[in-house]
């Protein structure tokens, strides 16, 4: 195959668009896709400081190059779930891209900080471990940006990920998450900070490819507790659909896109409040990550331990 | 030939192109990525004797 753009030898087919590129112009593609998404849908402002959710793997540690290179001055965060094997791993690739950034990565370790590993504390609070990592997870990235003073978080969606969430949604008619999947998340009432989702319209196979070709390390293992979960087995049927009909997945999530846009979510009018153990925003006395806790009888401090490369570069 | 796939080495029968052996395989080629030589390749690739083959899965998450 040829690039599409210089004649040269193709690294890359990407059949949702017709076209094969060259090394060169892959990573121009996927960089110039990136920029296209955060002007067109206003997901960065002059002023925002931003924070990126890395967790080692392909998507956000690409993220983190390219909006780096791109100039959106990011730092990032890291969140240590203990688990064994793996994320002692993916700290290293994280630590990794912020020596090659130069920007500092803040790190809460769950076993520091509660005293568990996610498994133990998945167990103690009676839910899943991926319902008790999400729960930490949505906590800890917006007590960061309060921490440390960053309006924006950042995180490595890509498509694949989304629609996978939006065919759970539909499959379910979770309808209180249906029209809530946008690539932004903006703040509210000043309290939790605005989420942004930049790989909104990239797909898995284009990420691994560009982390490939830029030589970004990455852990390859999937994190343990994720095998047989649901939104693996939705993203295997879409990705069957894909090989059969390219370009079903970028139409089904702007196909929603335009929908949503059109759609009116009735707001939840409850007053917000600040959590009287942590001042996290919540809608009621205390946050949700604060009556777990409390009710389950875990204590702890949440503190975050700050790397960063010697030779910092700021702005 | 050899092919590294998911970190361990496997034995599959010779194939022409990359095409073939993800088929071979029974592997998505969107969800599969194949290195020759420690390059990205396409997968009209022909196969040559002394290929270094990787297949990557791109799918991650939970």
């Amino acid at each position: 195959m040829k690039c599409k753009v210089c004649g040269g030898k193709a690294v890359i087919s990407l059949r949702a668009y017709n076209i094969a590129l060259c090394a060169n112009d892959f990573v121009s593609f996927l960089e110039n896709r990136v920029f296209k998404t955060i002007k067109k849908y206003r997901l960065i402002d002059d002023n925002d400081k931003l924070i990126i959710a890395v967790s080692g793997g392909k998507d956000s540690l690409s993220l983190w190059y390219i909006l780096n290179k791109l100039g959106f001055n990011a730092d990032g965060m890291y969140i240590d779930l203990g688990i064994e094997g793996y994320s002692a791993l993916s700290l290293e690739k994280v630590k990794k891209m912020s020596d090659i950034l130069k920007r500092p990565v803040y790190i809460f370790h769950l076993n520091n900080a509660l005293g568990k590993d996610i498994e133990a504390i998945s167990k103690k609070i009676k839910r899943t471990t991926c319902s008790a990592c999400g729960m930490i997870k949505r906590y800890i990235m917006n007590r960061v940006c309060l921490d440390k003073n960053y309006n924006v978080i950042i995180t490595g969606h890509n498509l694949d990920d989304e629609t996978s969430a939006l065919m759970g949604n539909l499959l379910y008619w979770k309808e209180e998450y249906l029209w809530k999947k946008g690539m932004v998340l903006n703040e509210e009432e000043g309290h939790l900070s605005k989420k942004i989702k930049p790989l909104f319209l990239c797909s898995e196979r284009e990420m691994a490819a560009y982390a490939v070709l830029c030589g970004i390390d990455y852990i390859y293992d999937e994190c343990p507790f994720s095998i047989g979960a649901k939104s693996l087995i939705y993203k295997e049927i879409l990705n069957r659909i894909e090989d059969n009909s390219p370009g079903t997945k970028l139409q089904f999530l702007k196909g929603y896109l335009k929908f949503a846009s059109q759609t009116k979510v009735e707001k939840n009018h409850k007053e917000m409040n600040y959590c009287i153990n942590c001042g996290y925003p919540t809608r009621s006395d205390k946050c949700n990550f604060c009556r777990i806790m409390d009710k389950y009888g875990i204590k702890g401090n949440i503190v975050f331990e700050e790397y960063r490369n010697t030779d910092e570069v700021s702005g | 030939m050899k092919v590294e796939f998911n970190g361990k080495n496997i034995e599959v029968e010779k194939v022409t192109t990359v095409l073939k052996l993800l088929e071979k395989l029974s592997l998505n080629k969107e969800t599969h990525l194949v290195i020759v030589n420690n390059r990205l390749v396409t997968e009209d690739y022909r196969f040559s004797q002394y290929d270094t083959v990787k297949i990557i899965k791109v799918v991650s998450g939970g």
